[in-house]
């Protein structure tokens, strides 16, 4: 039996009248990459924006590692492990490149709200800073400003500040939306590289990055999850097949 | 070849010296130089001003907080300055004169810890209500505890002791001025270096992006919160220059009115730059002090250059100062020159007339003999003829249209220089 790592039960969440998650029991095991599919508006990202602490959850219990999340601030869920991107671009456009970076590294390498410290004078710092840049493949961009940046990089950027910290289970809600083809692939074998070795929580349109990345599928339809197994597993239930796949089954 | 590796490694170093070193040498002539009361008086303010301007841009421009109190904490460290030099006076305590504004500043830095956490939960707009709340409860407090306030007269005590660290006793205001620059330099360079800290380059993450900073790990809260005391810290030593230097303090300094003057010094400075509250706060202590000795309508003028900055330079004059650098650096600058200088003249003519509109205006509502001739720019007017008004709307209207004439030539320099840039032609 695999470690679990992330462990929702009976998760509901609810908007005034309209219940958006309506009962989601989820375990995530330690060091797999766990797809998240559904239809449009089936709460896909509202069920990240509860993981991560955002939105608090109306019902239910949340757990990482053990211990109870449900009640934390995102800044203290961040911090016992679990750090996410977001579907829209979410950067510090003003700062540099490296400065986004860099910031992102703060808390994990225990500076704190250090006033005492020079970020420039704390060579191991600086030094992982400048490697998480080469590994997102922008160090000749380091001194650009972070809104400058194409969009496809300003992605990479976004992905580049969650993963910094060293992080070990990891939410990417749609890392490839409104990307190319070419790029879509780059950002999959980024993805792969930069998540070895971690837990990955994906959310994803794209059914060939799905397919390609992910160890376990879980089908989110109507604010619930309906199946989670393996991807052939996932291609072959009449269930997902009826509720999602349908037309776009390959 | 490796001689010159070396010495061109070792020139920023070298100039960055020398140029601290000139300015320390500068603001150590100035009094020399200046030596009348009223410029002597005017130095010690605009120390004050500039450690005052920067602690309000750790706040406004650093964390982007827009506070409409930031008085309360330099009238604060200045009462507790004034008390702590009156129980030196009386033999209480024997803390030296220079070592009081730390007691301020201590002081100020405490409740900066307190009202910050009840105030920067949010930025924007619910933080500039409270803290426009906060600055009008203090305000009011001052006349509720008279023993720490002193009620409408103040506090006031003797600056001039023999328990000081060095051999001065800060008696005369030229040793007032030493006491100030020294602090000013200490207050300008930590608050430089805070900038580069973690908590410094977090203040920027969450001034810009608050909700993706506590993904992150932190909490903007709580960055913005010790931000905000290490602000009021920096207020409060302000402030305790502020009583040392005046002997006195009352209400006036912790009010609404010391904080709007502060929120104009650094923005007509310009927030972008860590500078430019320097500017702002040595421009603006000059205009206070010497217009107001000139005319009455000083502030109406001081009201129109904060429009002006507001509606066409929001970087403030650090932001016009640095937006040219890189023209500079293309050595690009003597092509934007000539526009300048046409647009100078009508510009001056322009606001020639509106000075002789206000001044005419102010003496006709204000003097007690509207009928009385009145001198400007050592001419006798009399306000109630035509010639003045004429001269004035006349000189308006041809300046105006000179001037908008002039701001499209600057506009067309400017496209041609940006152009060149472009295509990095020198």
């Amino acid at each position: 039996m695999p470690e679990t790592i992330l462990s929702l039960k009976g998760i509901h969440k609810n908007f005034g009248e309209s219940e958006i998650i309506t009962g989601v029991d989820l375990d995530v095991f330690r060091g797999e990459r766990h797809a998240i599919i559904g239809p449009n508006g089936a709460g896909k990202s509202t069920l990240f924006n509860l993981v991560s602490g955002l939105y608090p959850v109306s019902e239910g219990r949340m757990e990482l590692k053990g211990h109870d999340i449900t009640k934390l601030a995102p800044h203290r869920i961040n911090r016992r492990g679990l750090s996410r991107s977001f579907q829209t671009t979410n950067i510090f456009p003003k700062m540099s490149v490296f400065e986004n970076i860099r910031c992102a590294l703060l808390w994990p390498m225990g500076f704190g709200h250090s006033f005492w410290h020079l970020c420039e004078r704390k060579k191991a710092l600086n030094d992982r800073s400048r490697m998480v840049l080469e590994q997102i493949g922008m160090a000749d961009r380091a001194l650009m400003p972070a809104g400058a940046l194409s969009y496809a990089d300003q992605r990479f950027l976004e992905i580049g500040i969650t993963i910094a910290g060293g992080a070990e289970i990891i939410l990417l809600d749609e890392p490839t939306a409104g990307m190319s083809r070419h790029e879509i692939e780059r950002t999959v074998n980024f993805i792969r590289e930069v998540t070895e070795g971690k837990t990955l929580v994906i959310v994803e349109h794209d059914m060939g990055v799905v397919f390609d990345l992910a160890d376990r599928i879980s089908v989110l339809v109507y604010g619930q999850i309906i199946a989670t197994d393996s991807p052939e597993a996932i291609k072959k239930n009449e269930k997902v097949r009826e509720a999602y796949l349908g037309k776009e089954a390959v | 070849m490796k001689d010159n590796t070396a010495a061109s490694a070792m020139r920023p170093f070298v100039v960055k010296s020398l140029a601290i070193l000139a300015v320390v040498a500068i603001i150590l002539l100035l009094p020399q130089i200046f030596q009348t009361r009223f410029a002597q008086s005017l130095l010690n303010q605009i120390g004050i001003a500039v450690i005052f301007a920067l602690s309000y841009n750790m706040l406004l421009g650093q964390g982007g907080m827009l506070s409409f109190g930031h008085a309360v904490f330099y009238g604060l460290g200045g009462f507790m300055a004034i008390h702590t030099l009156k129980m030196v006076n009386n033999g209480v305590v024997p803390i030296p004169t220079e070592l009081v504004p730390l007691i301020g500043g201590a002081f100020s830095c405490i409740f900066g810890l307190i009202f910050g956490l009840i105030s920067t939960r949010r930025a924007a707009i619910p933080f500039a209500l409270i803290t426009l709340g906060i600055g009008e409860l203090i305000a009011s407090c001052a006349l509720i505890f008279p023993s720490f306030f002193g009620g409408e007269e103040g506090v006031s005590a003797n600056r001039w002791t023999d328990v000081t660290l060095s051999p001065l006793n800060f008696g005369r205001a030229g040793e007032v001025y030493l006491l100030i620059a020294a602090w000013m330099l200490v207050c300008v360079f930590l608050m430089y270096l805070l900038t580069r800290t973690p908590l410094g380059r977090m203040a920027n993450a969450v001034r810009d992006n608050p909700e993706r900073a506590r993904f992150i790990g932190y909490n903007p809260h709580m960055v913005r919160t010790i931000q905000f005391s290490l602000s009021a810290f920096f207020a409060g030593i302000a402030g305790s220059l502020f009583a040392i230097n005046f002997e006195i303090i009352t209400a006036h300094a912790l009010g609404m009115m010391a904080s709007a003057d502060v929120l104009m010094m650094t923005y007509i400075g310009g927030v972008g730059h860590f500078f430019g509250p320097i500017l702002g706060a040595v421009l603006v202590t000059f205009l206070q002090l010497v217009l107001a000795n000139i005319t009455h309508a000083w502030l109406l003028y001081f009201g129109l250059l904060f429009m002006c900055m507001v509606l066409w330079a929001p970087n403030g004059i650090s932001g016009l100062i640095m937006l040219h650098e890189p023209v500079w650096k293309a050595g690009l600058f003597k092509k934007l020159l000539p526009s300048y200088g046409r647009a100078l003249v009508p510009g001056l003519v322009l606001f020639l007339g509106v000075i002789i509109l206000v001044e005419i205006n102010y003496h006709l509502s204000l003097s007690t003999n509207p009928e009385s001739p009145m001198s400007l720019f050592g001419i006798e007017i009399s306000a109630q003829s035509a010639p003045p008004w004429i001269a004035s709307l006349l000189l308006m209207t041809v300046g105006f249209l000179f001037f908008r004439k002039a701001a499209f030539q600057v506009r067309d320099a400017w496209d041609e220089v940006t152009r060149r840039m472009r295509k990095g032609e020198h």
